[in-house]
């Protein structure tokens, strides 16, 4: 049947023949025209976001095209990058990248399931009521929405972590963390120095305590889209767990996080995809170094970093070079962001079934 | 199982009654996607009368009323076979113009709907629409006059439409609706989320109105089809085959509906409502 | 098992053999942390109270640096004085705040019309409508796009065509991460308006473009301010896609009257950036200056934006 967005082109001069009711007019020609080029005006910006998207990797792809022609695979899998030799290849920024980003996932990962099984339990509003209680406090109108405030402002602190832009994050990891853990970390070298982590000094930047801030940086992510899942496990199901004498702890690993497994583990695929793609907190942090190392305190760099530190300065036979590294990154992440949405687009239709 | 009754047939009706009916609604199937939900509904809406449609939730009676003014054409898998002819003209057809249609088919919805804006310009909305080159100020008196608002909100034309309870917005949404005079006024459920002396105005209202306006109205309140309508259409549920597929038992003058209904299926459904 | 008592059984066998209950150890009914269950549920409890306390602790960090480091420097000069050069001392960064309005002001006007009118599509088109879902999946991949790639093509598409640096070229930058945002949040806040709402305007017989200029777009405006709000913030503390299209630029933006966009033009952002690494004291205290004005500048946005989203729940 005819849908709203279609509207006949014929005046609708076909009723008016036997009308003149009231004040009643069909609509005017200018109304009609108005109507038919606003639609198609809303249909246009549609299809060129659409086509954005195709545009961009097109455009990466063919200014790319010429260095891919001229350097290959081997791009990929030498180790030097040197302007003056023009010998060109990022495997140590594809190795920084996958490395810094899994680091920080596994750290905020931890942390951030953390808090997001904190907030789903409710832990703070509950031990809030539990000291009014004790005070005698709980049910008095000046003290009876603390609980739930509490909570609402805590939420509001952890997505103020995202708020702080990578920049300023950037300037912290460098006048904060890095100080903070060089003792520790050239302890650990002298002490531990034949473990491969601990491989080398740090004398500054270093893969440490980049990944440290950009662990901090995907927290508020994880955290938020856990703890939908989380609160979206029904609370049915729980009651099950509760009724038959499971502890708070066991209910939680038993029942709640394996029920949410599907949308944390989304959570964890986006927030991969977000690692990859982080420039400033890396470019300022990681050490700019063209090395291969597993020692967390070496320097190293990354794809988003190469990129920074390069473009500004870059000669046009720089640029294609540089092009083909955003080509590899841009591939990397639209692999992994595509697959974690479709991840959480599942998990959800997952637990339909079980309300 | 159940069949449906004679229609009153036009062609022995006499001259008079058949220009006097302004929309001639003839449904032969209806179908929402896979769901059949009406069938053989031939009702006639003559000029400057309150038709009422009665019959248990579920037949299709408000299905029925949004033909009338093309509002089915929202429902995703809409399909339907016969004709509504208003004045003559199947509204319908492939060259009409639906947004036509409805500014010369008015309607007011079960829920008050005001919108998100002053009470003036709610009641003005139809004049802007229609390009009105007039004294809007006047219309939009007149229209809240004639449904009974005028004198509650006269200080306040400027407070949002929202502001009001339910039953004044209701009567706003009415104002709203015969503020550009359209000649049919369609009513589903007009009264069914309001209190009951709420209730009694907007049916004093609607008597009123018959004066200038024909009026179609879908109501579950048999008491309240007694008082107003002038004609009764009943529709009833068919569950042969499974489903449950709407369609017209009965129509005729509301006395006789309810006093002496001709089909079985009518009077055991209004003597249950009534015992 | 219940005992037939009036069995007649002679015997009576003791009470303990008969009731399989009756050895239960009430004493076990009693809280108590020795039982490794309870323990480890307090543990458990316990460690993910730290860890969650840890979580904050940059947060709180990173505002005590901004405060104490940002706040000596503040005053007035750092809105009417440009940057320092190496050595120097004073100075101020008045053109990287007009440099960041203006661009984030750019980009705002392009990327918000782009993305409402691409709502209102979406709002708007049927159910099974293969552009609209082309389109939601476009935006849903442009979420997660790497700020420095949205560089690169802005430097790819405008910078080599006009041959320079330019704050035009890092507003399109800047708006390619605002508009999915944008275009997202503001379809959900055309849906929100109640259908009644929108039935009410079809009934009155007034076109789809009516519908949404007299009805829908009206009442959507607190949502969509709010996501706009968002996308701001975000955009307005972004870096990395101004690196090699907007540049920086150590003079004013304005000269001989008019205002230049076409011109390399100074950002809080790249300010910080540029500062951060140098050995320079002076330097150094303006990129924190600069970080707590920009902070300052993304958390406004965000809390308007917070304040509009829960003025309209109100409705």
């Amino acid at each position: 049947m005819a849908s709203p967005l279609r509207v006949s082109t014929v005046p609708g001069g076909a009723l008016e023949d036997a009308l003149s009711t009231g004040l009643a007019r069909p609509p005017s020609m200018r109304q009609r025209l108005v109507n038919k080029t606003f639609l198609t005006v809303c249909q246009s910006f549609a299809w060129l976001m659409a086509l954005l998207v195709a545009a961009i990797v097109l455009q990466i792809a063919v200014q790319a095209t010429p260095a891919v022609k001229q350097y290959g695979v081997d791009f990929l899998t030498g180790t030097t990058w040197d302007a003056n030799t023009k010998q060109y290849s990022i495997l140590p920024e594809i190795w920084g990248t996958l490395y810094s980003s899994v680091l920080a996932l596994m750290l905020g990962s931890a942390f951030g399931i953390a808090a997001a099984v904190f907030l789903a339990e409710g832990f703070l509003a509950q031990a809030i009521f539990v000291t009014l209680r004790a005070l005698k406090l709980q049910y008095k109108p000046l003290w009876q929405r603390l609980p739930d405030r509490a909570e609402h402002a805590l939420r509001n602190l952890i997505e103020l972590l995202a708020a702080i832009p990578s920049v300023v994050y950037g300037l912290w990891g460098i006048f904060v963390v890095i100080p903070a853990i060089r003792p520790l970390c050239n302890q650990l070298n002298e002490d531990f120095g034949w473990i491969s982590f601990f491989a080398t000094p740090l004398s500054g930047p270093g893969m440490l305590p980049a990944v440290i801030v950009l662990s901090i940086m995907l927290l508020p992510t994880i955290t938020a889209l856990s703890r939908d899942a989380l609160t979206s496990v029904p609370s049915k199901l729980r009651m099950a767990a509760y009724g038959m004498g499971a502890t708070r702890w066991e209910t939680i690993l038993a029942v709640s996080v394996p029920t949410a497994a599907r949308g944390i583990f989304g959570a964890i695929v986006i927030a991969f995809g977000r690692a990859l793609g982080e420039t400033m907190a890396l470019a300022m942090l990681v050490g700019n170094a063209n090395r291969i190392s597993v020692s967390l305190f070496s320097p190293a760099n990354t794809l988003a970093a190469l990129l920074a530190n390069s473009f500004p300065e870059a000669g046009p036979k720089e640029v294609g070079v540089l092009m083909y590294a955003a080509l590899v990154l841009l591939a990397i992440t639209m692999l992994v962001n595509v697959f974690g949405s479709l991840l959480l687009t599942r998990a959800s239709r997952h637990l339909e079934g079980a309300r | 199982m159940q069949q449906a009754s004679e229609p009153v047939s036009l062609a022995s009706a006499p001259i008079q009654q058949r220009s006097d009916m302004v929309i001639d609604c003839n449904i032969q199937e209806l179908h929402y996607g896979n769901f059949h939900a009406v069938r053989d509904t031939h009702i006639p809406i003559q000029k400057r009368t309150i038709t009422a449609f009665i019959g248990p939730s579920g037949c299709g009676k408000s299905t029925v009323l949004r033909c009338l003014n093309r509002m089915n054409d929202l429902v995703r898998g809409f399909r339907f076979k016969g004709y509504v002819r208003y004045r003559g003209k199947d509204i319908y057809d492939r060259s009409i113009d639906p947004v036509a249609v409805r500014r010369y088919i008015g309607m007011v919805f079960q829920q008050p709907n005001p919108f998100a804006m002053t009470i003036y310009n709610n009641v003005a909305f139809g004049l802007r629409l229609n390009g009105y080159a007039g004294n809007r100020a006047e219309r939009v008196e007149d229209a809240l006059r004639r449904a009974a608002l005028w004198d509650e909100v006269k200080d306040k034309l400027n407070k949002s439409g929202l502001s009001l309870s339910g039953g004044q917005q209701q009567r706003l949404c009415i104002a709203r609706a015969i503020a550009t005079e359209p000649e049919v006024l369609l009513m589903d459920e007009p009264c069914s989320a309001l209190d009951p002396i709420a209730t009694r105005k907007i049916e004093e209202l609607m008597l009123e109105l018959k004066e200038r306006y024909t009026i179609a109205i879908v109501t579950h309140n048999l008491q309240q089809a007694a008082r107003v309508a002038d004609k009764t259409g009943f529709l009833y549920v068919d569950t042969a085959k499974g489903g449950r597929t709407g369609y017209l038992v009965e129509f005729g003058d509301t006395q006789e509906i309810f006093r002496s209904p001709r089909e079985k299926a009518t009077q055991q459904y209004i003597s249950g409502e009534f015992s | 098992m219940l005992v037939d008592e009036g069995s007649g059984a002679h015997e009576r066998p003791s009470a303990q053999a008969l009731d399989p209950f009756a050895g239960i150890d009430l004493q076990a009914l009693e809280k108590s942390l020795l039982r490794p269950r309870s323990l480890f549920n307090a543990a458990a409890s316990g460690l993910v109270s730290l860890m969650t306390c840890l979580a904050l602790v940059p947060l709180f960090s990173v505002i005590w640096m901004l405060l104490s480091h940002g706040g000596k420097r503040l005053s007035l000069t750092l809105f009417t004085e440009l940057p320092p050069a190496p050595l120097e001392a004073g100075g101020g960064f008045g053109n990287a705040i007009l440099g960041t309005l203006l661009i984030v002001g750019l980009a705002t006007l392009i990327a918000l019309p782009f993305g409402v009118l691409t709502a209102v599509f979406l709002s708007q088109a049927e159910h099974d409508n293969r552009l609209a879902q082309g389109v939601r999946f476009a935006a849903k991949v442009l979420t997660g796009f790497p700020s420095i790639l949205a560089g690169v093509f802005a430097y790819g598409s405008v910078v080599l065509l006009t041959g320079g640096f330019s704050a035009v070229a890092g507003a399109i930058a800047l708006s390619i991460l605002m508009l999915p945002t944008i275009t997202l949040t503001s379809e959900d806040a055309i849906r929100m308006v109640p259908a009644k709402m929108h039935e009410a305007a079809v009934g009155m017989g007034a076109t789809p473009t009516q519908t949404v200029w007299t009805v829908l777009l009206p009442t959507a405006v607190p949502g969509i301010a709010t996501g706009a709000m968002l996308a701001i913030a975000r955009a307005a503390g972004e870096t990395a896609p101004l690196l090699f299209t907007a540049l920086f630029s150590n003079y004013w933006l304005a000269s001989h009257g008019h205002i230049d966009v076409m011109r390399p033009t100074a950002s809080l952002a790249v300010l910080i950036y540029n500062f951060a690494g140098v050995p320079f004291d002076n330097q150094l205290e303006l990129a924190w200056a600069a970080a707590l004005v920009l902070v300052l500048l993304v958390l406004t946005t965000n809390i308007i934006g917070q304040v509009l989203s829960s003025r309209r729940l109100e409705h």
